[in-house]
């Protein structure tokens, strides 16, 4: 790995090039630092990283004109804003024109959409540099980012100090290499190239959790704002009813500031809001003494390590100690949401794919007796069995004799878990607090015993009810568990009440001080940068 | 024993023909019509006859300069794929946008169809593979469309006789909103398709008929009275050669108290004149089938206009499982009204059904009964006004400029304009003769410079051979034009104050379009009446003189005779004598 057109960090000047938005932005408006070395930091550092298999696609070419653009700007003294010349990466089920759009799937390998999805747009519009399109499952479809065509992503935390110190090796016959962990998913790569810190920001996909639980066992911050309030237009769907492009960033504050340029009525989805959006910087909240936090007792789920459950019940005390009102609660419909999730997913799944039979874009098969057999053997190429498995329960629930059996129970069912949610806060709660995963994340090898669909269901369970009812969720890094990997907590909040939610967010963040991120792995090609890291302040 | 589905005061009674068995070659079977309703068993049989029940579906294109969900322009016969957005060639990661025009042309026209507006309907995605639907699924509204329960009323004739007219009623299930495909080209030769998208994602309404009709008939002027709906109110432009109107037709037979029998859909049919002899020719085949002990199959058939039949269509074999969902990136479409408009509202965002239902232009029905009252015509002529394209326009138009009676204007209008314009194929407004120049014609007419109204009596005799004349001319017209409800152009009283055959001539050069006006051309022909009295004196003394057998007569009492010298005189002068005045000359030397 050649590294030498790195600038070091003595170079680029004692500022903090791994923190946070706010800072770089600062950093880049007094000229410490220029758009065009932070690009080529981050490109390098993708480079260096690559071995994650965080992006299926680096736009290094693009990337430097667009950074090079944003250092005009801030010559001219004119920057479009605090996310002007930041590095970012954007999940591959995002349109990008003239990159690479793959879902990391073979159906669309080698598609360039001829436009941009509405995010990212205006994250270009915002002056900010793509980097590149990061890895998942295919079509989304997963929660380990281990079930797409390039490959599974590997958890950054496995070449961690923390992590290496902590693991007893498996065997002596095993290679070295076993024992790295699952990035969580679907936007595995994006929570990974966060953490990595080969970008500042990423977008991810939430429809079961998605972006939460990736950034949980990645250790960054995973916001799934609400549904209705950033536009899906150029996301290619899993659930249209339940996607919302997610926010995954190293603190809270960022991902306020990424929120900010991103959320609004979209004239080209119309099931975004048309109430205008006002960005907001988030104040730092000394007295919690108003809130209310409540502890939903339904997510004390089967599954739920006990390691976990203490890392909850601690954060419960730590608001309480702090004079918040914590009370348990009941959302009684909870776990029905697997089951409902999975027929009104697989349903829509079945519908959204209908449109790849190799005609207008993507895979096409040689097979050419007739259309129909195009269609079969287009499709029976391009998807994997996970998403021909998905597509093929969910034509069944639609069928005329399983429709209301299935498809419009699961909907009365979905509606009384967006009830329950509707109650508790009407009760007086302001923010539910919970687990984001049941675990920490698991090896490959031990992730790969089970199929998709047993490991998703299993994996959702804590998140996927935020997607039925369209609130707003955010998954905040806490501590780190015995084997040295992260655990995350997940902040559910009212609809539309972002700021609320993000607030008492960045409350608990400083309040927790998860750890840095030791990257062992990088630090053997980098060694500058991670000297530099370790005494970056994230308070 | 009442016949389901003839629920208006006539209806068409299907019977078994004679001896039981038919022959091939006459498709149409022994049909009966019943004026108070009700089936009654007729010939000699005595079997149960047999009942038709027809329902449509009609989709019409909805007239907008974009197409339901997505900004691309709407065009007939653009070059293949040029007008293709990201959305209508279903590029992953698009969404569909409402047109806010097309859910006003849907609203006015349930309003326009007695309907009831859903202030909430719901969009569905139904589900199929073809390769001109590129998504994999249509938009529709399956589950609540935007308009329900209403009603079509429309007129036909009963046994082809203008003056029988019966006014009849169709229910409306509903009208829902919906994406039209692309057109798929099959190249049998190369055994490839060729795909064009240019009217994938174009607005459709579907009108939903209820099996109320009994017959092609009553079908065709069904849709026709809904075509002339629908272009009154500029929701469709509604041309079937076009695709902008097209009927599927749902047909099935019975013995009326008996549940209805299997039912056919017959698609394919692109003009209303090819969806009467559809139904028909399909209500006869089925008949036949069961008479002759087989089964009618739940199919979908295509209409062979070259073969006047309807023939199974096979990729259309097998049930399909549409599997429905709702459409999740659509919200549920919400129309107000005056109540529950909400205030501070951009009147740009929401449909108000009030404020369309305020200007809704008037009706075909209630433009031909103020017609009626406005010009003291008869029905049955307002009928041919308002359903021949632009005709009721110049009819008006003509009328504001002349002073002859509309009465007496309406004859000129669809004996003689209409059945030129039919040789021609031509529409009212593609007329070479202007209204503005019809008009000068009639007021020479009218004011005597080429006949005079006191000729009549005399004429009538003569005006009855070119009456008769002209019905066989118009009834060759009526087979030959496009429109097919029959008879539209009734043979109309000819105004006897015409002097036909000069008048006729005036209007032959009219027709050519030279630029002449009437007065000019009277001129030229030398067709302007003879008014030197002492000419026609002796032109009709020559003809006394020349038939003294008929003198004879007319001096034995026979006074009709007189007609015929009137004739021959009108013969001798080319028709330039004022018929009066030369029947007071004949008398008058006569009497001598």
């Amino acid at each position: 790995m050649k590294l030498e057109c790195v600038p070091t960090v003595s170079e680029l000047g004692s500022i903090s090039i791994l923190g946070q938005i706010t800072n770089i932005s600062a950093a880049l408006k007094e000229g410490q630092v220029t758009p065009t070395e932070l690009c080529q930091r981050c490109l390098a550092l993708i480079r260096s990283t690559q071995f994650l298999n965080a992006y299926i696609t680096v736009a290094e070419e693009t990337a430097l004109k667009q950074a090079e653009e944003s250092e005009k700007r801030y010559r001219r003294g004119q920057p479009l804003g605090e996310l002007d010349g930041i590095p970012i990466a954007v999940k591959d089920n995002f349109n990008t024109a003239g990159i690479e759009t793959t879902c990391a799937s073979n159906m669309l390998k080698g598609y360039i959409s001829p436009y941009n999805a509405t995010v990212v747009q205006k994250l270009l519009d915002g002056g900010a540099v793509l980097l590149g399109k990061t890895n998942l499952d295919e079509f989304a479809m997963g929660s380990g980012s281990t079930d797409g065509v390039f490959g599974p992503v590997r958890n950054p935390w496995s070449y961690s100090r923390q992590y290496k110190e902590k693991i007893v090796p498996r065997s002596d016959s095993e290679p070295e290499n076993s024992n790295w962990v699952i990035t969580g998913g679907s936007s595995g790569g994006s929570a990974a190239a966060v953490s990595a810190f080969t970008c500042f920001a990423a977008l991810g996909s939430d429809t079961g959790g998605s972006t939460r639980n990736p950034a949980a066992h990645c250790g960054v911050v995973g916001l799934k704002p609400t549904y209705g309030l950033i536009s899906r237009h150029g996301l290619i769907p899993l659930v249209n009813s339940m996607d919302v492009p997610g926010i995954l960033t190293r603190c809270v504050d960022d991902a306020a500031v990424v929120l900010g340029s991103l959320a609004g009525h979209d004239p080209k989805d119309s099931t975004t809001v048309q109430d205008i959006f006002q960005p907001f910087a988030l104040p730092s909240l000394t007295d919690v003494s108003k809130l209310s936090i409540g502890i939903p007792k339904e997510y004390h789920a089967p599954g739920l390590s006990s390691e976990i459950l203490a890392v909850w019940s601690k954060a419960a005390d730590l608001f309480k100690n702090a004079g918040a009102k914590v009370v348990e609660v009941s959302l009684p419909h909870t776990h029905y949401s697997i089951v409902c999730y999975h027929v009104l997913c697989t349903a829509e799944v079945a519908s959204n794919m209908a449109r790849f039979d190799g005609l207008e874009y993507g895979h096409r098969s040689d097979m050419n007796k007739s259309t129909e057999s195009m269609y079969a053997a287009t499709r029976r190429e391009g998807f994997s069995d996970v998403v021909r498995g998905r597509i093929l329960s969910g034509n069944y629930f639609l069928l005329k004799q399983n429709y209301e059996d299935y498809f419009v129970k699961a909907q009365k069912v979905r509606r009384l878990i967006a009830n329950d949610f509707v109650k508790v806060f009407g009760s007086g709660v302001d923010i539910l607090l919970t687990p984001t995963t049941l675990s920490d994340a698991v090896p490959y090898v031990e992730f790969i015993k089970e199929d998709n669909r047993t490991r998703s269901t299993q994996d959702d369970i804590l998140t996927q009810a935020a997607n039925m009812a369209g609130l707003p969720a955010v998954n905040v890094p806490t501590a780190l568990s015995g084997r040295g990997l992260p655990i995350g907590l997940q902040f559910i909040g009212r609809s539309f009440q972002e700021k609320q939610l993000l607030t008492v967010a960045k409350w608990f963040e400083k309040q927790v001080q998860f750890p840095m991120i030791q990257l062992e792995e990088v630090k053997k090609h980098d060694n500058g940068v991670l000297q530099h890291q370790k005494s970056a302040s994230f308070s | 024993m009442a016949a389901r589905g003839c629920g208006g005061v006539w209806c068409r009674v299907l019977q078994r023909g004679p001896g039981g068995s038919c022959s091939a070659s006459r498709p149409r079977r022994a049909v009966a019509c019943n004026a108070r309703g009700g089936a009654v068993p007729l010939g000699q049989s005595g079997l149960a006859p047999w009942a038709a029940v027809v329902g449509l579906e009609i989709h019409a294109q909805i007239t907008s300069n974009s197409k339901l969900f997505s900004g691309s322009q709407v065009q007939f016969a653009a070059p293949p794929n040029s007008l293709v957005s990201f959305f209508d060639a279903s590029l992953p990661g698009t969404l569909p946008v409402l047109n806010r025009r097309c859910v006003e042309a849907t609203v006015m026209t349930g309003l326009a169809l007695n309907c009831t507006i859903n202030k909430k309907s719901l969009f569905d995605r139904k589900h199929y593979f073809y390769a001109d639907l590129p998504a994999g699924y249509q938009i529709t509204q399956q589950r609540v469309p935007i308009a329900v329960n209403g009603s079509l009323s429309y007129s036909l004739c009963k046994d082809n006789k203008m003056s029988q007219m019966v006014t009849k009623t169709v229910r409306i299930k509903q009208i829902q909103l919906e994406q039209d495909s692309g057109k798929s080209l099959h190249d049998d030769a190369r055994s490839q398709t060729l795909i064009d998208l240019n009217r994938a994602g174009v607005g459709l309404m579907e009108v939903v008929m209820e099996p109320d009709m009994c017959c092609g008939e009553e079908a065709a002027a069904a849709v026709r009275e809904l075509q002339l709906i629908l272009q009154t109110l500029g929701s469709s432009q509604a041309i079937m050669a076009e695709g902008q109107l097209r009927v599927d037709a749902n047909i099935s037979v019975h013995h009326p108290g008996e549940p209805y029998g299997v039912r056919t859909e017959v698609k394919n049919i692109n003009s209303i004149r090819f969806l009467a002899k559809a139904v028909d020719y399909e209500i006869q085949r089925q008949i036949k089938e069961l008479e002759n002990g087989g089964t009618v199959l739940n199919e979908t058939r295509a209409f062979d206009s070259k073969l006047g039949c309807t023939v199974p269509m096979r990729d259309k074999e097998g049930k399909q499982d549409y599997r429905f969902m709702p459409e999740p990136n659509l919200p549920p479409l919400i129309l107000y009204d005056a109540k529950s408009l909400p205030a501070n509202v951009n009147h740009q965002q929401v449909v108000n059904i009030d404020w369309i239902h305020e200007r809704l232009p008037d009706l075909p029905s209630v433009k031909r009964a103020k017609l009626v009252e406005l010009y003291g015509i008869l029905p049955e002529h307002s009928f041919t006004l308002v359903n021949e394209d632009g005709l009721m326009d110049f009819f008006e138009d003509v009328v504001k400029q002349t002073q002859m009676k509309p009465k007496k204007v309406i004859g000129w209008i669809l004996s003689d304009l209409l059945s030129h314009l039919k040789q021609h194929s031509l529409t009212a407004k593609e007329s070479p003769i202007s209204s503005f120049l019809l008009a000068d014609l009639l007021n020479l007419l009218e004011n005597g410079d080429i006949s005079s109204s006191a000729a009549k009596q005399q004429w009538a005799e003569m005006l009855d051979g070119l009456r008769a004349e002209r019905a066989i001319y118009t009834q060759r017209q009526m087979k030959c034009s496009t429109w097919s409800g029959g008879e539209r152009i009734a043979v109309v009283e000819t105004d006897p104050t015409r002097s036909a055959s000069r008048v006729d001539g005036v209007f032959e050069e009219l027709w050519k379009g030279e630029g002449k006006t009437p007065l000019e051309i009277v001129k030229e022909k030398q067709l302007e009446l003879i008014q030197d009295q002492e000419e026609l004196e002796q032109i009709c003394q020559a003809v006394i003189d020349e038939r003294e057998k008929e003198v004879m007569a007319i001096k034995g009492g026979n006074e009709k005779v007189i007609n015929k010298l009137i004739g021959l005189v009108r013969k001798a002068t080319r028709g330039r004598a004022n018929p009066l005045l030369v029947k007071q000359i004949l008398e008058k030397k006569l009497s001598e």
